[in-house]
């Protein structure tokens, strides 16, 4: 292995062959197959991650859709557009998909697309894995959604609270759908984590040290660790515990035979509160990207926005009490709590401060991205200050479960996370079909989005304080809070057009974008320095990273070239290992063969969770199947007779 | 300091009240606070209310400034940064989080004073009342040394103003949550924890309340009344509600007597004086003085009672009370005893 000085540029007619010749290799040798069959067999982390990305879309779609009903039900005083029975379940779906099926998936799948790019990568680690976690996605989330259409929707909250949601309290199949959706959205989110985290830390191009590594990558990293901890309490809580008790009468949650209501919400937020973050820290790096790019400057502070996330993922964990200041906690635990909360804010306000002064030291340009970064310090900021106020006890009691409470956490999701996403989608859409999104109805899409937010949550933070509980899906006239429900109303319905400009943007655009070329922006970070939309095997040379922003040479200016390294064979798939801290080159790694089995093992998962909903059998039928699938999955095509060689160490 | 808080915060509620088509129900909201756990939160609200709109204020007018400037800086044609832009950008992200944080301390300090506030009287005189949560109603229960002086009553609290009211809360099935905005606090009703919380009212009054925690289909319509007396009055409140329910006077009402205990109504009531005590429905010893049915969902009228005896669930569906089937003139005489139940 080599590491070439710049690439130099193609002027002999035999390096143009040369060069035509190996990217027709490296095609061959990468490209998914054709048709149906290459839709179930690829394992390119860009195919899987933009159908992953459309798939939560449209259930963020459909999720608010969801509220768009719930909003029409609760515009005036004792509407009866829809009954008790039907608005528990509307509520439930919108709170359900919106939190497994949209915020933190999304975030994931924009990540499966990006951070390969952005490390320098030929593919995502374990890629088979990462088809497997799509599909079992895709089942989890159509589950949800067919059940709901089919009037056996989940009714008893996002949070799932026993002795409500347990055996006693539901009966039917209603809760169970919704521990097998969590389950098939945990296992997701719990594969593509790690596919991520060691993308992250074993494939970085070489000279990406820790130090390089662009603030978005840093954001999912942190994210990744932050799901390896949290999700597990949650997928045990519902799959093994809850679904449990309702399926084979185990007593976990049942106090009469000595198990603890209280032990659910334990699990519950501990997974629940770290949630808010899992999704919010990636938005984060959304936002780091597109100030630095469009201030053309790198993000002041590296090393402290860098410990800001670490920090944040940190005491993540330890704010989930504060979900639980009503029950029986003793006064102790919960100053513990509070202080935690407190605290949080810090790192938050400390990131807002640097991209603030990078706006102000750089040279900003007021692109749609750019507006919808600067949407989400304006918006977010009032969620962050409301939610230092709950953090107090005393203040959490009067406002606790009314919408307040709805008012904070929708500003700090859609400040935190879907302006951050939709900023994200104008930055990076050229890159990933290779057309920009038109900039006229950007104007519109933010626009109307931001007014939209305002209108529909504002108003909540006073109904809380005139005392409107959550979750009610119908109230007195004298309780005088109808002409403010309108209101909401109307801001949901501006949300509504707002989303449709987008939706109509973006296929617009698809067909009749302008060109982007590679690197529309002159952005910094290596994702640009390859064709629109990227060829499936990424890069035709590994690049080299010598510094943190490295297609510029100074602040805002592009670099004359990318030096780059060649090595890796193009007649089989192999990938670049590097060092975990210096990312030097340590191994070129066998990397797999497209296959259809992650898809037979999450359809064989399918079956097994779906069936256990109705019977604990299928577990043991399921189980068979699955091992069968993932023995066809694992088995060795021996292909390449060197394969079976420990590959050699390269220089250190 | 005190005095300009306060001026700030009348100035601010003045604002607030001027948009009477905006505010909601007076009875119900955590800014009109009726005694001193709510009017202790009520300040602290105001006090995080203003130091947020500063900081709200701050950030967004820092952002705007540096988004104007930098443009202006493009527009002069100054491609570099700004002069010392390291050492400034430095100095003000620093001064930005000494302030946070300093910030963050006072209201962390405020937040434990106005906490310690809330912690129970140790006053021995409190009153003791008992209120277990049920789908979708309140049991509340005044408890006596005496067995036979406790008192059941359902959807309404009476207290004494003046003095710490203790309530012991459970449930009988899923969580709920007892919240009365006007007089602060919440606490959550789990079922086999006892747990308990404190309230004081100033003031005599009604105060709304309802179930906070989401409890199943009718999670919407399960509202309490907290009525709170003088305390002479709210002792001659209690000697009434001691008293067995009268006996009826007059055929009709015999007739509607006999109406209940024959037919499904015992299966679930308790009315004191009579042979029906069941502890399934809210005990109705004196149903014809509360002030609502249906646990706040409709006023105590005959017609409205009427409605709620023949088809709850058109009212309250999913309620666990079931439809019943009465001739008009078995009707009009169960509706002559319930309305005697004084």
């Amino acid at each position: 292995m080599t590491t070439h000085a710049p690439a130099a540029a193609v002027d002999d007619p035999q390096d143009a062959r040369r060069e035509a010749e190996e990217l027709a290799l490296l095609e061959r040798t990468w490209a998914p197959a054709r048709g149906i069959r290459g839709w179930l067999t690829t394992t390119d982390h860009k195919a899987i991650a933009r159908r992953y990305v459309v798939t939560t879309f449209v259930f963020f779609v459909l999720a608010g859709l969801n509220a768009v009903l719930m909003r029409l039900q609760l515009s005036r005083p004792e509407m009866t557009l829809i009954g008790p029975d039907r608005y528990n379940q509307l509520f439930t779906v919108h709170g359900t998909a919106m939190m497994f099926l949209f915020a933190v998936p999304v975030m994931q799948a924009m990540a499966i697309y990006l951070v390969p790019l952005m490390v320098g990568a030929r593919n995502i680690s374990f890629p088979r894995l990462n088809a497997f976690g799509y599909w079992m996605f895709l089942i989890g989330g159509v589950l949800l959604f067919t059940s709901l259409y089919v009037n056996t929707g989940p009714d008893a909250g996002w949070f799932s609270y026993v002795p409500l949601s347990g055996p006693e309290y539901s009966a039917g199949k209603r809760t169970d759908v919704w521990a097998q959706t969590v389950t098939f959205t945990e296992v997701a989110g719990l594969v593509a984590a790690v596919e991520l985290l060691v993308t992250i830390l074993k494939t970085r191009a070489p000279g990406m040290t820790l130090a390089r590594i662009p603030l978005y990558v840093w954001s999912i990293l942190v994210t990744s660790l932050m799901i390896v901890f949290a999700f597990p309490a949650v997928a045990m809580a519902s799959t093994m515990m809850l679904a449990m008790d309702r399926l084979v009468a185990t007593h976990f949650f049942n106090q009469a035979e000595g198990g603890d209501p209280l032990l659910w919400q334990h699990l519950f937020w501990f997974f629940g509160h770290p949630e808010v973050y899992i999704m919010f820290i990636p938005g984060l790096g959304f936002v780091s990207s597109i100030v630095e790019t469009f201030s053309r400057r790198k993000v002041f502070g590296y090393p402290v926005m860098v410990a800001s996330l670490l920090v944040t993922g940190f005491v993540a964990f330890g704010l989930w009490v504060h979900h639980m200041f009503a029950t029986p906690i003793p006064q102790l635990g919960r100053s513990f709590f509070t202080a935690a909360s407190v605290l949080i804010a810090v790192p938050t306000g400390v990131q807002i401060f640097c991209w603030i002064a990078t706006i102000w030291s750089g040279r900003p340009k007021l692109t749609t991205a750019m507006l919808f970064a600067i949407g989400f310090i304006v918006v977010f900021t009032i969620g962050g200050l409301s939610g230092v106020m709950i953090a107090s006890v005393p203040f959490d009691l009067q406002v606790h479960d009314t919408f307040f409470i709805v008012a904070h956490f929708h500003y700090v999701i859609l400040g935190g996370v879907v302006f951050p996403f939709f900023g994200a989608v104008y930055l990076w859409f050229p890159k990933i079909t290779g057309r920009l999104l038109s900039e006229r109805l950007g104007r519109w899409h933010v626009g109307l989005f931001f007014a939209g937010t305002n209108v529909a949550f504002f108003p909540m933070h006073l109904l809380g304080l005139d005392g409107m509980p959550r979750r009610i899906y119908t109230y007195l006239p004298e309780t005088g809070w109808g002409n403010l429900n309108l209101l909401v109303t109307l801001g949901a319905t501006i949300i509504v057009a707002s989303v449709a400009v987008f939706i109509v943007n973006v296929l617009v655009s698809l067909r009749h974008g302008v060109r982007a070329g590679e690197d529309p922006w002159a952005a910094a970070t290596l994702e640009w320095a390859t064709p629109s939309p990227p060829p499936s095997y990424n890069f035709r040379h590994v690049p080299v990273c010598e510094s943190r922003a490295p297609l510029w040479s100074e602040d805002g200016v592009p670099a004359a070239a990318l030096p780059v390294m060649t090595g890796l064979d193009a007649h089989k798939r192999q990938i670049l290992v590097t060092t975990v801290l210096d990312a030097l080159p340590d191994n070129r790694h066998k990397h797999p063969e497209d296959t259809p089995w992650p898809f037979w093992m999450a359809a064989s998962l399918g079956v097994t969770f779906i069936g256990a909903i109705f019977s604990p059998w299928f577990y043991v039928w399921g189980a068979g199947l699955a091992t069968l699938a993932f023995a066809k999955w694992a088995w060795p095509t021996g292909k390449y007779a060197e394969d079976l060689v420990m590959p050699k160490r390269g220089p250190r | 300091m005190r005095r300009r808080l306060s001026a700030v915060r009348r100035q601010l509620s003045a604002l607030l009240l001027s948009l009477p088509a905006c505010r909601g129900a007076l009875d119900q909201s955590v800014l009109e606070s009726a005694g001193p756990r709510a009017r202790a939160v009520e300040s602290l609200w105001w006090f995080a209310l203003v130091v947020a709109a500063v900081v709200y204020v701050a950030t967004v007018g820092a952002l705007a400034w540096a988004v104007v400037g930098a443009r202006r800086r493009v527009a002069r044609g100054e491609l570099g940064p700004p002069a010392n832009e390291h050492r400034r950008m430095t100095l003000a992200v620093a001064g930005g989080t000494a302030a946070t944080v300093a910030i963050l301390f006072t209201f962390f300090f405020y937040d434990l004073s106005v906490g310690r506030t809330l912690r129970p009287p140790h006053e021995r005189a409190h009153t003791l009342v008992q209120v277990t949560g049920h789908q979708w109603w309140w049991e509340v229960e005044y408890p006596h040394a005496v067995p036979s002086n406790a008192v059941s009553d359902a959807n309404e609290l009476h207290i004494p103003t003046g003095r710490p009211v203790l309530i012991e809360v459970t449930s009988r099935d899923v969580i709920h949550s007892l919240w009365i905005p006007n007089l602060g606090g919440k606490k959550d009703l789990i079922p086999r924890y006892t747990d308990t919380i404190w309230f004081q009212a100033d003031r005599p009054g009604i105060y709304r309340s309802q179930c906070a925690e989401f409890c199943g289909l009718q999670h919407a319509k399960m509202a309490l009344h907290v009525v709170a007396h003088e305390p002479g009055e709210y002792e001659t409140w209690l000697q009434q509600a001691r008293m067995p329910a009268r006996a009826p006077t007059d055929t009709l009402a015999a007739r509607g007597q006999e109406i209940f205990l024959s037919g499904s109504c015992a299966l679930c009531h308790t009315i004191v004086g009579t042979p029906a005590g069941s502890r399934v429905g809210p005990d109705l010893t004196h149903l014809a003085s509360r002030r609502t049915i249906a646990a706040g969902t409709l006023p105590n009228t005959r017609g409205n009672l009427a409605a709620w005896i023949l088809d709850p669930q058109r009212i309250k569906p999913g309620a666990n009370m079931p439809s019943n089937a009465l001739s008009p003139a078995d009707l009009e005489a169960l509706l002559a005893y319930l309305q005697s139940l004084k």
